[in-house]
């Protein structure tokens, strides 16, 4: 073979360019405009599913014999501040979930009232973000019933979920839009696998979100606020490892 | 076919420089080439950093660390993984973004493909050729480095055209459909992805298999390429002109 590129000269350019792509990746996301493009499939993904889904279609429900035999707890395991031991330590007698933000009448909520209410039973599948799921049996109250019962206002876009665990001294947040606020599966969880949620698994109220990944599913649940714009929350990502770790805010895929 | 050289007759061997180029790879199937091979590779690279977040598989609807795992796998080295250094939300958004340019690019390589009539005529396996007898004699061809037919030197032989049916009609469906599995929203749209993957933490193995598969086919493609004659391959999927090889071997 007598020509300029020789066989040998091809397939060693061929690896060292793959080489250099894999490493070119990185330096990619560094560049402002390609971060943005890349960031972008979040929305493209969100209106791709949103266009191909009911509003209220279901995810998928389970049947007893189908839940995971231990279902682990992940991110926060107690929050351990001396106010929520405090709440421990008189079972939540003390609790109260505010509702506030953008509502006609801002509500305060004791749990044993909340324990009251019309509840929802669900067993559905908790897909974390890691990429294991377990699937247990949540049950709470819709969280529509008590947004419509606080009045929230036609301008709000957006709900904001406050807890009791800290992580580096911030409390832990998040957010979902009106579409998954309302939707028929999304309940506050005071109960879980037929008993009241554990201090691991955010007693004494968690948000299930059931179409979205594990991190979206807010433990320890103190505070609800309807807002129009996620912008001065946080540092405006609508959640605390959106903020932190560029984690996705429409998490579901 | 077009070619540059008048057809071979008597003459050819006689003036062996005269090299016969025919136009074999359509723009559409050379675009697609290129852009998918980027975005496999981007795939595979933040799929393995995602991978490393927990790198266990299982089978059924559910499974998390208290479960059984089938398969425990190592931790993919930043060499092998997009982004080098373990950052999870990276790893999702190129994974995810690129999914999307797999998959509609699939689809518009499809609908190409049936409009300039590359699947029927360059992709259509004919029984003839699955029978034993024939994929024997492939077999034997491949052994001896003989890989295109002298009477039809622009013919996918056997073993690749099905190499090539098999990644484009099954693999990356595969990839695709066992991807939009593991969607919690996608399972709410569309419940029978987990009837027919047979659940998510099932469909998150089919994915790890089918990405094992696809690492496979490059593996062989690759080194075909370089055994075949790398540089008027990698002309042809650039230019779609390829010069047939002098025959025979």
């Amino acid at each position: 073979m007598s020509r300029l590129i020789t066989r040998r000269r091809l397939v060693t350019t061929g690896a060292l360019g793959a080489g250099a792509l894999l490493s070119g990746c990185d330096k990619v996301v560094q560049v402002p405009a390609a971060r943005r493009i890349l960031f972008s499939g979040e929305d493209m993904q969100r209106g791709l599913q949103r266009a191909l889904m009911n509003r209220d279609a279901l995810a998928p429900e389970y049947s007893t014999a189908q839940m995971s035999p231990v279902f682990r707890s992940n991110g926060t395991a107690n929050p351990d501040t001396p106010s929520y031991n405090a709440m421990v330590a008189n079972r939540f007698a003390d609790y109260r979930l505010a509702i506030g933000g953008m509502v006609a009448k801002p509500l305060s909520i004791p749990l044993d009232r909340l324990r009251r209410l019309p509840a929802r039973t669900q067993i559905t599948r908790h897909d974390c973000v890691e990429g294991w799921s377990a699937i247990g049996q949540w049950h709470g109250p819709l969280l529509g019933t008590l947004l419509k019962a606080a009045g929230i206002r036609r301008d709000a876009r957006y709900v904001v979920f406050t807890c009791a665990d800290r992580i580096g001294g911030t409390p832990y947040y998040e957010s979902i839009d009106l579409i998954d606020a309302f939707h028929p599966q999304t309940i506050l969880a005071w109960a879980m696998n037929g008993a009241p949620l554990t201090v691991a698994h955010g007693a004494p109220l968690r948000l299930r979100v059931e179409r979205q990944l594990g991190y979206k599913q807010a433990k320890y649940v103190m505070a609800i606020d309807a807002v129009a714009s996620l912008a001065g929350i946080g540092l405006g990502k609508g959640g605390y490892w959106e903020d932190r770790v560029n984690y996705d805010w429409y998490a579901g895929i | 076919m077009a070619s540059h050289a008048e057809p071979l007759d008597d003459t050819v061997d006689a003036v062996p420089e005269e090299r016969f180029t025919i136009f074999r790879h359509r723009l559409a199937t050379r675009l697609w080439h290129w852009l998918n091979a980027l975005t496999i590779f981007i795939m595979i690279g933040s799929g393995l950093g995602i991978l490393n977040a927990h790198p266990h598989l299982y089978w059924g609807q559910y499974g998390a660390n208290f479960d059984s795992p089938w398969l425990n796998l190592p931790h993919w080295p930043g060499w092998l993984t997009i982004p080098a250094h373990y950052n999870l939300a990276i790893s999702r958004r190129w994974h995810l973004f690129f999914a999307l340019v797999l998959g509609f690019g699939l689809l518009a390589f499809m609908i190409a493909s049936l409009v300039n009539r590359h699947f029927q005529r360059d992709l259509r396996v004919r029984r003839r050729e699955v029978a034993p007898r024939n994929l024997w004699a492939d077999v034997k061809a491949h052994l001896a480095f003989r890989f295109h037919d002298p009477e039809r030197p622009g013919a996918y032989n056997t073993l690749q055209k099905l190499s090539y049916v098999v990644t484009i009609f099954v693999l990356i469906p595969l990839m695709l459909l066992t991807g939009l599995a593991m969607s919690p929203a996608m399972d709410a749209a569309w419940p029978w992805l987990l009837v027919v993957t047979g659940g998510r933490q099932s469909a998150r193995s089919l994915h790890f298999i089918g990405m094992a598969l696809i690492v496979g086919f490059i593996i062989v493609h690759l080194a075909l390429v370089i055994l075949a004659d790398p540089i008027n391959e990698v002309k042809s999927m650039i230019t779609g002109w390829w010069d047939v090889p002098e025959e025979p071997r």
